[in-house]
């Protein structure tokens, strides 16, 4: 039954200090640990501002990976509300019934191929092709492109062994500016199309603003997704009552996803570069310093959760942050949302019994806290 | 049965008859504008913030902790401010007006 459990690394510190610190290729972050003060530091952008050095917001840093900002998500307010205002919409087409029918049918699919399987490796083999395909309806392509984008493997910017990987960051940056191209010499009704005809206060974007937009698109929602789907398989193989319940209680499947994404928060933290000397829990942070916002301590808070380390399935209020909070919320949170009802309902409706023949986890270590975010590999026979 | 009427920022008026559920999941069966709830209510999200009239802010109550502390970091929000995954649809709010921003 521990498998799938994902530990909360961070309760001591968020506690007795609310913070951590860590090092980041030598520029250095304190880690702000507590619920309150991490909505408080997202909301303040004034003081910790996403606008800073592409890359450097991301921990572990990407500066020296890409010199390309990502748009709306590396801007501040109030250029950040008018980007945010082009792409807000065409994220939000999830809602759509024909898009759902769409993922319904993509998720139908790769839920009856596994069945059909002896054993499955859930990351390469069904997280990742999943990601990938339901990405071409975020993107309005083909769903032949999902195959280039699942021979990149499950991150874009890291390999197993390398938190920053330069050579293939720059194979999605090749890749989309041959999109880029293709869109130009033919516009047609997809993501691309959508942007170059967009324009932000009477001017069109920039290639490199267009750009900005699509790594986000790529890069955020990859291994987010993967971790989500993959530990989601984990929890229900470990948990078959759980199953059961959505099954019998299908009306709770929307908060079953919420639970399950404040615990599993696939995103550990997000960072921000601080303007001005200040203070977070009476602890002084200097100007030009990072902090992060760490979504996934933030998510077991005591003081706001009750049972914070365990999963209440129809959990009824639950003010998580795994989408972040304020202004900079996750632009592919509809997407991501509606994907995994699809997942868990599709799981419910065909899946008796889900066996865990093998893992390998996936850990995370950030200064002195080592917290597992999910698995480099997880080997089930679904029945 | 309730009727709740929701004003939009655009000043259109809807009006909305149910007697169970969470009154922003009566707005969503409204498609009342700038209710999109996408949480799907447990208090996560804030995108169901609403302007309860004041007249009838005695019956719909103020919001819990929880709750105001997600509305606290609302740029737009007021003394009678709630979120309306949080406020339950029952016979006693009929007549309710609410303000969508």
């Amino acid at each position: 039954m521990d498998i799938s459990k994902l530990p909360d690394p961070f309760e001591k510190a968020r506690t007795e200090r609310g913070f951590g610190e860590m090092d980041d290729q030598n520029d250095p972050v304190t880690m702000i640990l507590r619920l309150k003060d991490v909505r408080k530091c997202a909301h303040n952008w004034k003081s910790f501002t996403s606008e800073a050095t592409p890359g450097r917001i991301v921990v572990p840093s990407e500066v020296n990976i890409r010199d390309t900002r990502q748009i709306p998500f590396e801007l501040d307010p109030p250029e950040h509300t008018d980007y945010r205002a082009v792409v807000e919409p065409w994220f939000r087409r999830p809602k759509e019934e024909a898009y759902r029918e769409k993922l319904d049918k993509q998720i139908d699919q790769i839920i009856t191929e596994a069945l059909g399987r002896e054993s499955i490796e859930i990351v390469r083999d069904l997280a990742l092709p999943l990601q990938s395909r339901a990405l071409t309806l975020l993107l309005n392509v083909p769903l032949e492109e999902a195959e280039t984008w699942i021979s990149w493997g499950t991150h874009v910017f890291r390999s197993e062994d390398d938190p920053l990987d330069g050579a293939k960051a720059n194979i999605l940056y090749d890749y989309i500016d041959e999109q880029i191209d293709k869109a130009i010499a033919q516009p047609g009704d997809d993501l691309y199309s959508l942007l170059l005809a967009a324009e932000v206060n009477g001017k069109k974007l920039t290639r490199e603003e267009i750009k900005g937009v699509l790594v986000l698109t790529f890069a955020g929602g990859r291994d987010t997704v993967i971790n989500a789907v993959t530990n989601s398989i984990a929890y229900f193989a470990e948990h078959p009552q759980s199953l059961d319940k959505l099954r019998q209680e299908p009306e709770i499947t929307g908060r079953a996803v919420e639970e399950l994404m404040r615990y599993f928060a696939p995103l550990t933290h997000m960072g921000r570069v601080v303007t001005e000397d200040t203070q977070v829990c009476e602890h002084a942070i200097k100007a030009n310093s990072r902090i992060s916002l760490c979504w996934a301590s933030a998510n077991r808070d005591g003081s706001v959760f009750e049972n914070p380390n365990e999963v209440i399935l129809d959990r009824k209020i639950n003010p998580h942050v795994t989408f972040g909070f304020s202004h900079h919320n996750c632009l592919g949170a509809t997407h991501a949302r509606q994907l995994l009802k699809t997942l868990y309902t599709t799981l419910a409706k065909k899946v008796n019994t889900i066996e865990i023949l093998d893992h390998r986890d996936n850990l995370e270590q950030w200064g002195a806290f080592q917290r597992k975010v999910g698995f480099h590999a997880l080997q089930v026979r679904f029945g | 049965m309730a009727t709740i009427t929701f004003i939009t920022a655009n000043g259109e008026t809807i009006i909305a008859e149910g007697d169970s559920g969470s009154v922003m999941e009566l707005a969503k069966a409204y498609q009342v504008e700038g209710i999109d709830g996408d949480c799907g209510g447990v208090c996560s999200c804030a995108t169901c913030h609403v302007h309860v009239d004041p007249d009838f802010f005695d019956k719909t109550g103020g919001p819990s902790e929880i709750e105001q502390d997600m509305l606290e970091l609302d740029d737009e929000v007021d003394e009678y401010s709630r979120l309306s995954c949080q406020i339950e649809v029952r016979e006693e709010l009929d007549g309710l007006i609410l303000r969508v921003d």
